[in-house]
């Protein structure tokens, strides 16, 4: 019940009934429970990883060089082996989750906003600017995005800062057009012209009105886009272009570890696992979000919470 | 059916040109192209010898105007490393990726689309459960570190397959097997989404009424209907599979556009690097271009 109320509480904060209520269909799924503890145990990590074992993970020790899995007579941060200067792969993998899912959250933050706002300008405003604003994602759809951010990054120097806006940037049109879409839909509403006709202004109409409604499907989207996103970090570090060491993410780990495939797999081995782990528990918590957040579907799951109790 | 083909492309032309300004201040806006296209060790002469022969010192305008006009006429200078025109390297390597993205996403439609089916068929079943947890880790498995495995697996330890490099059939074992995993894993989810949907619409019960086998109900009937979303799916796909390839191009030694684009970019051959960048642009958009019209074909509604 902790759990699930912190992983629901950005998304409506002043309903303790909708959280209970979350929280009840997030027991009835299994999977998607799972997947939320993890979750959080993850953003924990990374919130107190680099202050808690920084210094275990950067210090060299050339005897313990690719030092193999499984020893279990040694510290825990040692059972998953060492990397080829000797550094604890577990440690390096904990204290990496922070640049990780900062970049991550970071881009789907900047794109989801942007986004969402011109999706909603496309849907409300004149068929010109709404043409515009189409084209323009357009273009940004028939980019290669992977392509553009490799020589983007590679002109303008990679940074945390600059890998979230060139990662956003392709991301844009994925909320764009998905709010557009729905907006087209909403405002032929009654409850639209309604208050359209009770004198609300087109702001008003668009951020208390038509936002809420298409709140829960951005939502959804963001969770799935959020492990899209971190692929892609983790492509552009594998292939030297993103993060930078001394920093790392777990991207730049396998990359890392490619050199020594032959003697040492658990160097790639590791950081891969974790990357599957965290995309596979925010795809499988983006499921239930499209069911728990949708009010015609929501009753699968409140049902089978009540027969367990 | 014509006037949606025009006026599809007459939309998609502005698109074109915004590409083709991008393309253009990607390459200026980044500072001096002079110190861009030259050896890190240039003399100021050098340099400034390259603005006049290229005129970078006329306005900007100018510049922009002659750049569309080598990119209309199919010039877009000389690779620096290969001494050739740089869009003749481009194309060939283009190829290679074109085949691989080709044979990876006709595997992974074909698949995709019987598993998604007989998911959906007997949805809640035993072999739905299986393919959806199946799909779901396929989709969230990251390529690199796949090919990665693949390699430790099948290279080293079973040493059945080779390594890199392209010759012989074997060759494209590997990185077709690595790239197919993602796309199948998100294609069988919408598959299998749609394919309820569809399963459970009016026409079905009718047809089931009258008597029509499974067979012919899930691949005739509901098929047609639940492609819409499955295509715009599959266009997605190739897309990032056209520019996707990258990393597994490098990890296999394959040698695709993605390959070439990192090995330009490392050494400093730009006009390579625009070159690919625009035709990769180009193929992506000509296939959005190709998903539009499938979509016009299978549903009369959206031609209107």
């Amino acid at each position: 019940m902790t759990v699930s109320s912190t992983r629901t509480d950005s998304l409506s904060a002043d309903e303790p009934a909708f959280l209970r209520r979350m929280g009840r269909m997030l027991l009835a799924d299994k999977f998607a429970l799972v997947a939320a503890v993890f979750l959080v145990v993850m953003v924990v990590l990374a919130i107190v990883g680099p202050a808690w074992l920084g210094e275990e993970a950067l210090k060299q020790n050339l005897r313990g060089r690719n030092l193999a899995p499984f020893d279990w007579s040694r510290d825990w941060f040692w059972w998953f082996g060492a990397d080829a200067l000797g550094r604890p792969l577990l440690a390096r993998i904990i204290v990496a989750t922070q640049n990780t899912l900062l970049v991550a959250a970071g881009a789907v933050l900047i794109s989801a906003v942007i986004g969402t706002f011109l999706g909603l300008l496309a849907g409300f405003s004149s068929p010109r600017v709404s043409q515009a604003i189409m084209r323009l994602a357009d273009v940004i759809m028939s980019f290669p995005s992977l392509l553009i951010a490799v020589i983007v990054l590679y002109l303008l120097g990679s940074s945390i800062l600059n890998l979230m806006l060139v990662l956003s940037i392709t991301r844009i049109p994925v909320y764009l057009r998905t709010t557009r879409a729905e907006v087209l839909e909403i405002r032929e509403r009654m409850f639209v012209q309604a208050a359209r006709v009770m004198g609300a202004s087109s702001r008003r109409i668009l951020f208390r009105h038509i936002l809420p409604i298409v709140f829960p499907t951005l939502t959804t989207l963001a969770t799935l886009d959020f492990a899209y996103v971190m692929l892609a970090e983790s492509a552009l570090s594998f292939l030297g272009i993103g993060i930078q060491p001394p920093d790392i993410t777990w991207g730049l780990m396998i990359s890392q570890g490619r050199q020594y495939l032959t003697n040492a797999w658990w160097l790639s081995f590791w950081p891969g696992l974790a990357i599957i782990f965290t995309t596979l528990s925010l795809n499988l918590l983006s499921n239930w979000l499209r069911i728990a957040l949708d009010p015609t579907q929501r009753w699968r799951l409140e049902m089978r919470g009540e027969t367990r109790g | 059916m014509l006037t949606f083909i025009r006026k599809r492309s007459v939309a998609s032309l502005f698109s074109l040109v915004g590409l083709i300004v991008m393309v253009f201040f990607l390459s200026r806006m980044t500072g001096d192209p002079a110190s861009l296209f030259l050896p890190v060790e240039a003399s100021a002469e050098m340099k400034q010898q390259f603005r006049e022969l290229h005129g970078l010192n006329d306005p900007m305008l100018v510049q922009f105007g002659r750049y569309v006009g080598d990119v209309l006429t199919g010039d877009l200078g000389e690779s620096y490393r290969k001494a050739r025109p740089a869009l003749d390297v481009v194309l060939e390597a283009f190829v290679w990726t074109l085949w691989l993205a080709v044979t990876t996403m006709s595997l992974v439609t074909c698949a995709a689309i019987v598993v998604g089916s007989l998911a959906a068929f007997r949805a809640g079943g035993f072999f739905d459960r299986a393919a959806s947890m199946l799909s779901l880790i396929g989709a969230s498995v990251p390529d690199f570190w796949l090919a990665i495995v693949a390699i430790v697996i099948f290279s080293i330890n079973l040493a059945v397959l080779p390594t890199s490099g392209t010759g012989s059939l074997a060759h494209w074992v590997l990185p077709i097997a690595v790239l197919f995993v993602r796309p199948f894993g998100i294609i069988v989810q919408v598959v299998r989404g749609s394919m309820i949907t569809a399963l459970s619409s009016a026409y079905v019960k009718t047809a089931r009424a009258k008597g029509v086998r499974s067979g012919p109900i899930i691949f005739i009937h509901a098929l047609r209907n639940a492609m819409l979303p499955v295509i715009t799916v599959i266009g997605d796909q190739a897309a990032s599979l056209l520019n996707g390839a990258v990393v597994v191009e490098t990890i296999f030694g394959f040698p695709g556009v993605g390959k070439l684009m990192i090995d330009s970019i490392l050494q400093r051959d730009f006009n390579v690097v625009l070159a690919a960048i625009l035709v990769t642009a180009l193929a992506i958009f000509f296939m959005n271009l190709l998903i539009d019209l499938a979509y016009a074909l299978l549903d009369p509604r959206i031609r209107h």
